[in-house]
């Protein structure tokens, strides 16, 4: 789950690591009062789920409390990569003399957390990544004791900082450590890491991301979700336990298993469609999930037909015709829904998708060939949104 | 010999009288696996009556803890059901009590939970299959976990998956195709599993019942370019497939480790790698027989 910077260096704060004071405004007025409040100059920051704000805009100056007030003015409701701004950080302006990268990531090869620190902070780590990775140095964490504090004032030495930061900037990654674990995070950084003109070390920007598996057990991180894509549909199918992405073709996929659904797209965009989502119901669903999930998909104003695939393992093919034939009531009229059943109780689905008039592929590719082609046919000002599409 | 599994396991059910494992632990004993007892903890000294419908298919004593369940029953084979909050606790008790193979079925475990338990498993050693996996079936000796097992059948290919229903899939083709399977292991889509690919690869090639392996990729992380190297190296030919090859960067496709991340992860990379070391690799899963029985045909196995 991604959270705001706001949030994010709301967390380091509890871990004792040093950000600037500021606040969150959500008016342009709110904005003026925050900068008289913690003094000017300020920096005015949208606080969006994306990378790039500074490149769009979104981050601006204000000399004055009246300067803050347009700066936010310009920010709160701009457009960031299909994102609106509808909340921007206000903190005062600081003189930054050098800006390092410290992170931790979750390592797949080691199977757990690695701490980096680079000297080149300030930009994407990814291009430092990919341009010079010898500038990165990195060490895996030790779940039992976490990230030791000389482990951390090493990185900081190998890095090539600066010996005044070694200490304080050793002492705030051991506490991202700290932060990352307690938190259940899969990402944190702190970029930059900057040391101001005046020797202070501190979090100028930060990035966390929350273990979905662990919100569970992260009830206040959990309560700050928010819608995080562009497509609001994605953030109410998590709600609603579906497991959706929004893709930008027309023909709606609904399976069961992430690999079987993919392997679903793969196999239309052969047939020459193009999918219009990713949606796994996963295992064990009823016919229930399965007729909310096709309305779901159908809401999609881009959606002109649905592939249903399924492989019955825990999920019984014949909750899945029962979904199906369910859902035929409230989807738009004429919108095509081409099933196909295999696997556990697949021979029941059928033979229910059959009584109900309905139509299925014999296998995936023939499904992929069938929907693409009434999708095809279909034409183009078909009917397209249900009436609850409204929203 | 097939790998991991066969006739001779004894295996137990953590979690079974929970609603997966007392759904699927009949299945197991029905498909000819010897489940020889259950954990779950607080209902130690209870039996559970498995029956599929109104088929009784015996009963199997249930324990408070995994070192009793071993000690009594001589298990060397779990299979988790436990919910993600206790599965990864789960894992490292069965690790601790000795057993051998530990099949964790359970999806949505918290990441740092795996991360604390592959740390623990170095220390005692146990090999994990999983989690959020459908486990591991060897045709004719029975299953592990939650595959349809009627789709399988006895032969010399050993195949392993990242995604369970795409196994399902891949297998019943192969099986239709009349090639017959060794060993079938879905590996996990997780980001951190206990036996990705090219440990499956190790297993395969020093089995003496496996003549050729399929692996079913997926985009996210490298275990496929991972298994690619080993795979040059292997005396026995390897058949891939990657599926994700439309998927957008940056977007997790269902599964936790199915993202691809800046350049890392890519379905392209993986079919590059694995072409590179001389692997083929299918366009889709139904060109996947033909190419298998072509791998086959290549080392001459029966």
């Amino acid at each position: 789950m991604k959270i705001h910077e706001f949030q994010a260096k709301d967390i380091l704060g509890r871990y004792g690591i040093p950000v600037q004071p500021g606040k969150v405004a959500t008016t342009p007025e709110q904005a003026e009062a925050i900068a008289r409040e913690c003094g000017v100059p300020v920096v005015i920051k949208a606080q969006v789920y994306v990378g790039g704000r500074g490149k769009a805009g979104g981050i601006q100056f204000g000399d004055t409390p009246a300067q803050a007030r347009e700066a936010a003015g310009r920010v709160l409701g701009m457009d960031i990569k299909g994102l609106t701004v509808e909340k921007v950080l206000v903190v005062p302006k600081i003189d930054i003399k050098e800006e390092y990268y410290v992170g931790i990531v979750l390592d797949r090869a080691t199977q757990g957390p690695v701490a980096m620190v680079s000297a080149a902070g300030g930009i994407d780590i990814e291009d430092v990544a990919a341009n010079t990775p010898e500038k990165i140095v990195k060490q895996p964490i030790d779940m039992r004791w976490g990230l030791l504090p000389y482990q951390a004032r090493d990185l900081m030495a190998r890095a090539g900082l600066p010996h005044t930061v070694v200490s304080r900037g050793g002492a705030i990654l051991a506490a991202l450590s700290r932060a990352f674990i307690a938190s259940d995070a899969s990402l944190a950084e702190i970029n930059p890491l900057a040391l101001t003109a005046d020797g202070q070390v501190l979090a100028a920007d930060a990035k966390i991301l929350i273990d979905d598996n662990a919100l569970p057990r992260q009830k206040e991180y959990a309560g700050w979700a928010e819608p995080e894509e562009a497509n609001p549909l994605e953030f109410e199918a998590k709600r609603e336990g579906l497991t959706y992405v929004k893709l930008d073709g027309d023909v709606g996929i609904i399976g069961n298993g992430a690999g079987l659904v993919m392997t679903t797209l793969d196999m239309v965009a052969r047939a020459g469609g193009k999918p219009a989502n990713f949606l796994d119901i996963g295992g064990g669903a009823r016919a229930e999930v399965m007729r909310k999930a096709l309305l779901f998909v159908a809401r999609d104003p881009d959606v002109r037909g649905i592939l249903v695939n399924i492989f019955g393992g825990i999920t019984r093919g014949e909750e899945v015709a029962r979904g199906i034939i369910m859902a035929q009531a409230d989807l738009p009229k004429g919108m095509p829904v081409v099933a196909r059943l295999s696997g556990t109780g697949a021979e029941e689905g059928r033979a229910l998708l059959a009584d109900a008039g309905l139509t299925w592929g014999t296998d995936m590719r023939d499904g992929a060939q069938k929907v693409v082609a009434a999708v095809t046919a279909a034409p183009k000002t078909a009917p397209k949104a249900t009436p609850r599409a409204g929203n | 010999m097939s790998i991991l599994f066969n006739r001779d396991s004894r295996v137990i059910v953590q979690g079974i009288t929970g609603s997966e494992g007392s759904y699927h632990t009949p299945r197991m004993i029905d498909s000819g696996t010897r489940i020889v007892g259950g954990v779950t903890p607080g209902k130690g000294g209870q039996r559970f009556a498995a029956r599929i419908g109104d088929r009784a298919l015996g009963e199997v004593p249930v324990f408070d803890t995994v070192a009793e369940a071993r000690e009594r029953t001589g298990a060397d084979v779990a299979c988790i059901f436990v919910p993600p909050a206790g599965a990864a606790d789960a894992i490292m008790e069965a690790a601790a009590a000795g057993i051998g193979v530990v099949v964790c079925i359970t999806e949505n475990i918290p990441v740092l939970d795996m991360a604390r338990a592959a740390a623990f498993l170095k220390e005692h050693p146990a090999r994990l299959i999983g989690p959020n996996c459908p486990g591991l079936a060897t045709p004719g000796a029975g299953k592990v976990g939650i595959m349809p097992y009627h789709t399988f059948k006895e032969g010399r290919v050993g195949f392993a998956s990242r995604s369970g229903t795409l196994a399902y899939e891949v297998v019943a083709l192969l099986t239709e195709a009349g090639i017959g399977q060794s060993t079938c292991i879905g590996v996990g889509g997780d980001p951190i599993i206990g036996t990705p690919f090219v440990e499956c690869l190790r297993l395969f090639e020093r089995d003496p019942e496996t003549d050729a392996v399929v692996i079913c990729g997926e985009i996210g992380g490298s275990d496929e370019e991972d298994a690619a190297a080993y795979a040059k190296t292997m005396r026995k030919p390897v058949v891939g497939f990657i599926s994700g090859r439309t998927a957008p960067a940056g977007k997790r496709m269902g599964h936790a480790g199915a993202i691809v991340s800046g350049n890392t992860g890519t379905a392209q990379g993986k079919v590059e790698a694995l072409l590179a070391a001389g692997v083929p690799v299918a366009d889709t899963i139904f060109d996947i027989p033909e190419m298998t029985k072509q791998a086959l045909a290549k080392v001459g196995a029966r």
